[in-house]
């Protein structure tokens, strides 16, 4: 079993929880180990292409698994995977014309 | 839906947007959440992490910068329940690269800052499909708590 840090806005969807435990063996696994044990979660965490959402960063210990081997980043034990999110954000994009 | 920030957090949320402006500024709100309220007790500024020739019009919180706001929040028997961040001369509503990234239950508070002065704050939440955002009230006129320990 690993430990899967929840962070707060996500909290909703897992009963509260903070963090549970999980059986999968590689990241991969652990993440859609979640989203089936909290299907709520799937929306917010894998876009309509079936990558993870651009906000969504998984570290584990604490390195980003983009610099391991990514979701076949094997997961032990001892393990902690986080999601961590980028928070980003802004009033409009120069190719919009300046409009809102 | 409503989101209690007294007088004082409110002022600091649009302060940090007057300093920071023309660029974006940005930060999280500290607070408590429960069935019937969710009420801010501080704020925790952060740097805006996007490249100078983005800050105009764009904000980014690094995931370390998160790791820290959760820490702060923790510190202080609260949680982070949602982010701030201005909007130099553009309306306080979110925009569609504000949904795109938005993450579910946050409270993401909006200022409009207009050469330089905040002129107004409104509060969102991304509904749950990511169609959009649903504003919710913004009481000011509470009772407040000191300063948190950062």
């Amino acid at each position: 079993m690993t430990i899967l840090k929840i962070p707060s806005p996500l909290r909703a969807f897992t009963e509260g929880a903070k963090q549970i435990e999980i059986e999968g063996k590689d990241v991969g696994e652990a993440i859609e180990e979640l989203v089936s044990t909290y299907p709520a979660l799937k929306n917010h965490l894998i876009g309509e292409d079936g990558e993870l959402r651009q906000f969504v960063n998984l570290f584990v210990n604490s390195e980003d698994v983009r610099y391991l081997d990514g979701n076949k980043t094997i997961l032990r034990k001892e393990d902690q995977l986080m999601i961590i999110p980028s928070i980003a954000g802004g009033s409009y994009a120069d190719d919009e014309n300046n409009e809102k | 839906m409503q989101i209690q920030i007294g007088a004082r957090i409110l002022a600091q949320i649009q302060k940090n947007g007057e300093d920071t402006y023309p660029e974006e500024g940005a930060g999280f709100i500290l607070g408590i959440d429960s069935v019937k309220k969710r009420i801010a007790h501080g704020i925790f500024q952060v740097q805006n992490s996007k490249a100078s020739s983005e800050r105009h019009n764009r904000y980014l919180i690094t995931p370390q910068d998160f790791l820290q706001g959760e820490l702060a929040a923790e510190k202080n028997e609260l949680e982070v329940i949602g982010v701030y961040h201005s909007h130099p001369d553009h309306p306080d509503q979110p925009s569609e690269f504000d949904k795109e990234w938005a993450m579910p239950w946050f409270s993401y508070v909006i200022t409009s800052v207009e050469n330089g002065v905040a002129i107004s704050s409104r509060s969102w939440r991304l509904l749950d499909d990511r169609s959009g955002f649903k504003e919710e009230k913004i009481i000011s006129n509470v009772k407040e708590i000191g300063e948190l320990k950062i």
